[in-house]
């Protein structure tokens, strides 16, 4: 059982967004919003206050790339892979953003759970190739160099 | 503030148009996600801050109330100005004259407002510039002189948030005329006789599309817009969808009335934040005026319109996976017949476009069939969007003609090549496209002539490659992709596409044969002929078509092991240059598997047995010393 707060919220983003199963896709982005994850016990809950089951919500959790059953970094970086990021090299950028905070392939988020990062296809910014996006921010023209040190930037931020 | 009937939409357009000349002056600073990521925000402010402190300017939003020897100066949030590679733009507008600045930096805002705005001088060092040439009008200069702008005729000019300004453009014109002059027929007649055809890729005639939605005998029906962008590589429909949102919203209202809907859908990707809030504040603007809701205009008319955000699966821009992830279901798609048309959207008859293509309807009933046909071919008629980007001079958002070669496409609006690199390639249509080469510069481009190469319009993402981009990793690339993002419901694209990547993944790291060529043709065509959706069907394009047209850096892959772009990792070896080295020892400090040796102040040596190819090296050297040898 999560914190009765969780199950108040949750109730607050269902009123939002309507108690009906065709809702469930805009209930959990709600709550994926707010966590920056999707708890599992909530995801249960919803269910059964939208009329699905279990099975369903799940199925439609684990289909989409968006949400993440596991608790994220405050910071949420996604380097864009799209095809005219990687033209003007994406990805040695990426490479600098793993050396730097000690992540990989594997390992998304960092122990501190102040950054996690990940990549994208395409974020829309394709004239300024490379890009990134930080939380709701698009950074252009990204190098390693500029990766690495706006990574620094925010940990002065975060301390 | 509801418009009730006609002559309230008159008076409102009347109202607006004299608001919007009673400006001296408009600051339009480009509020596209690329300048936002260059800063333009913080412009924005600026000039706001600006307008406000400056003696004897006033700044207003309604200049009713206008006082003598007062200026008017509005400072505006636009849509894409197109030029996204030189962000922030900002465009200053004193009537119909307009100075277009480029790359503007925070710290000469001020030098702008006072020359500029307040003083009618041009700032040169901030003009767009080729070569010795400055361009002071925005459409005086090449890249957007050489376009044609239908879709994009309001983004950069406008504020595009705000309802009277699309008003004042002109914005709901059409959609008075198709409502209070013509019946659905009639517009549904003048779509079908204008051919446009659907912008999302398939190129479906939208006309057809809409009459046989309004033939079902089921009297419930949706119009839903496709917002799901997501190829790599494009960015069209995000660029309308927020520089324009109006536009778009004004289409979709006339398709609904054309098939009798009272519901539609925008269905709009994650990784658009910003396209989801200004086209939510448009909804929220035209409802408050009750050209959203019951009864538009004193009609009998009534529409509601909703936003879905996607939740990142690339599959969803199918027509049948996104009406169910509209449903709150897994974005899958199903076995057609039934069609969307007959069973969308909770199984009732749908009308489902792309954004581009609703945003082309306006123009279309409001000047009618035969003048769209007079732009494009006779095949594909009206223009077409492209996002131009890689390496080229000139990336950013265009419009052109159907029908228009990609080398004026690439040499004239996008200003060649980067750094004068030369041509290799095009990748257009993204991971359902193909690669165009030189042989195809001179090919008018439309619908049908792509698809005889082998690759498609797509949504119209153009990528442009040089000579450093290796073609066997971009299809490789693709092939990540779109195995990645297969949905996993039919077996052709699900093993499919795992087979075809392993193939690739294995030829890039040096250990291919040459059989493969034949079974990733084998594979290729089965998926092709065999998947489910759309998606699958053209999923093995990126590798048909390059297999096709670039065989021989295929087989220099299997057979030499070489890679002539020097991208494959596998296939690279990293040589110290003696006379640049100065044996300082950076590289062997961060050669991570000890393969370099030397002795300090003489040049270092890289044990090619030992080196595992990962350019630590290189990178750090600072007197680039270290050259990949192919």
């Amino acid at each position: 059982m999560l914190e009765p707060a969780y199950y108040e919220k949750a109730d607050e983003i269902i009123e939002q967004c309507g108690r009906t199963p065709s809702a469930l896709i805009s209930i959990m982005q709600g709550i994926q919003e707010e966590y920056r994850y999707l708890p599992g016990e909530l995801l249960t809950y919803i269910a059964s206050q939208i009329g699905v089951t279990d099975a369903k919500a799940f199925s439609v959790a684990t289909f989409y790339e968006n949400f993440s059953f596991e608790a994220k970094g405050r910071y949420i970086v996604k380097v864009c892979d799209g095809t005219a990021c990687r033209v003007r090299k994406s990805a040695p950028v990426l490479d600098a953003l793993y050396k730097e905070l000690g992540l990989g392939r594997k390992k998304h988020t960092t122990d501190d759970m102040l950054f996690t990062v990940e990549t994208v296809s395409c974020l829309g910014a394709c004239g300024l190739a490379p890009t990134m996006m930080v939380n709701e921010e698009v950074h252009p023209a990204m190098t390693p160099e500029k990766a690495v040190a706006l990574i620094r930037e925010l940990k002065g931020d975060g301390v | 503030m509801t418009i009730h009937n006609e002559q309230e939409l008159a008076a409102a357009r009347q109202a607006a148009a004299e608001e919007l000349a009673a400006y001296d002056c408009r600051i339009l600073v480009c509020a596209g996600t690329g300048c936002i990521a260059t800063g333009s925000q913080k412009i924005y402010e600026k000039f706001l801050e600006l307008t406000r402190d400056a003696p004897g300017v006033t700044v207003t939003f309604a200049p009713h109330e206008q006082e003598e020897e007062k200026r008017y100066i509005g400072v505006k949030k636009t849509g894409c100005q197109g030029i996204c590679e030189l962000g922030p733009l900002v465009r200053i507008q004193k009537g119909d004259s307009a100075v277009q600045y480029v790359k503007v930096p925070l710290n000469r805002c001020e030098e702008i407002f006072n020359r500029t705005v307040l003083g009618d001088e041009v700032i040169e060092s901030l003009l767009y510039r080729q070569k010795t040439q400055t361009f002071v009008q925005p459409e005086k200069i090449p890249f957007i002189a050489k376009q044609t702008r239908v879709v994009l005729e309001n983004c950069g000019k406008y504020d595009a948030e705000s309802f009277e300004e699309y008003l004042a453009a002109g914005g709901f014109r059409a959609f008075r005329k198709a409502l209070l002059e013509m019946t659905p027929e009639a517009v549904i007649e003048t779509v079908d006789e204008s051919g446009l055809r659907g912008r999302g890729g398939g190129g479906f005639p939208a006309g057809r599309k809409w009459k046989q939605v309004a033939a079902q005998s089921e009297k419930t029906r949706y119009v839903v817009c496709n917002g799901d962008e997501g190829d790599p590589g494009a960015f069209m429909d995000g660029s309308v969808m927020e520089g324009d949102p109006y536009k778009l919203i004004e289409g979709m209202l006339i398709a609904a009335y054309a098939v009798g809907a009272a519901e539609g859908y925008i269905y709009v990707r994650a990784e658009y934040p910003m396209s989801v809030a200004r086209l939510r504040h448009a909804i929220g603007q035209l409802e408050a005026r009750g050209l959203l809701g019951e009864n538009i205009l004193g009609s009998a008319f009534s529409f509601r319109l909703h936003i879905n955000r996607g939740a990142g699966a690339f599959v969803c821009g199918e027509g049948s996976a996104l009406t169910a992830s509209i449903e709150g279901n897994r974005g899958m798609p199903r076995v057609k017949p039934p069609r969307t048309v007959e069973k969308g959207l909770w199984e009732k008859p749908t009308v489902l476009n792309n954004v581009e293509t609703f945003a082309n309807v306006p123009n279309i009933v409001l000047r009618r069939a035969k003048w769209y046909r007079s732009m494009g071919t006779v095949g594909s008629p009206g223009t077409k969007t492209f996002s131009l980007t890689g390496s080229i001079e000139n990336t950013g958002l265009i419009e052109v003609p159907m029908g228009t070669t990609l080398r004026k496409i690439i040499f004239d609006i996008g200003g060649g090549m980067k750094n004068g690199a030369d041509f290799k390639a095009v990748q257009i249509g993204g991971p359902s496209g193909g690669c165009l080469t030189e042989a195809h510069l001179d090919v008018p481009l439309d619908f049908d002539s792509v698809k005889k190469f082998g690759a498609i319009v797509g949504s119209g993402g153009l990528v442009v490659m040089d000579g450093g981009t290796c073609m066997v990793e971009v299809a490789r690339f693709f092939m990540s992709f779109t195995q990645r993002e297969s949905c996993g419901k039919c077996v052709p694209c699900r093993e499919g596409t795992k087979r075809m990547l392993e193939i690739l993944e294995r030829i890039v790291r040096g250990e291919g044969v040459l059989e493969d060529l034949d079974t990733l043709q084998e594979i290729g065509e089965m998926v092709k002929s065999m998947a489910l959706c759309g998606l699958g069907k053209s999923a093995p394009l990126p590798v048909l078509s390059t297999l096709k047209t670039f065989q021989e850096e295929y087989v220099e892959h299997i057979v030499d092991k070489r890679c002539r772009a020097k991208v494959c990792q596998a296939m690279r070896s990293f040589v110290i240059n003696p006379t640049f080295c100065k044996g300082c020892g950076m590289c062997a400090k961060n050669c991570p598997v000890g393969a370099i040796t030397g002795v300090r102040k003489q040049s270092y040596h890289i044990d090619p047995t030992l080196c595992i190819r990962c350019g630590a090296c290189k990178e750090n050297c600072a007197f680039n010393a270290i050259y990949i040898e192919a």
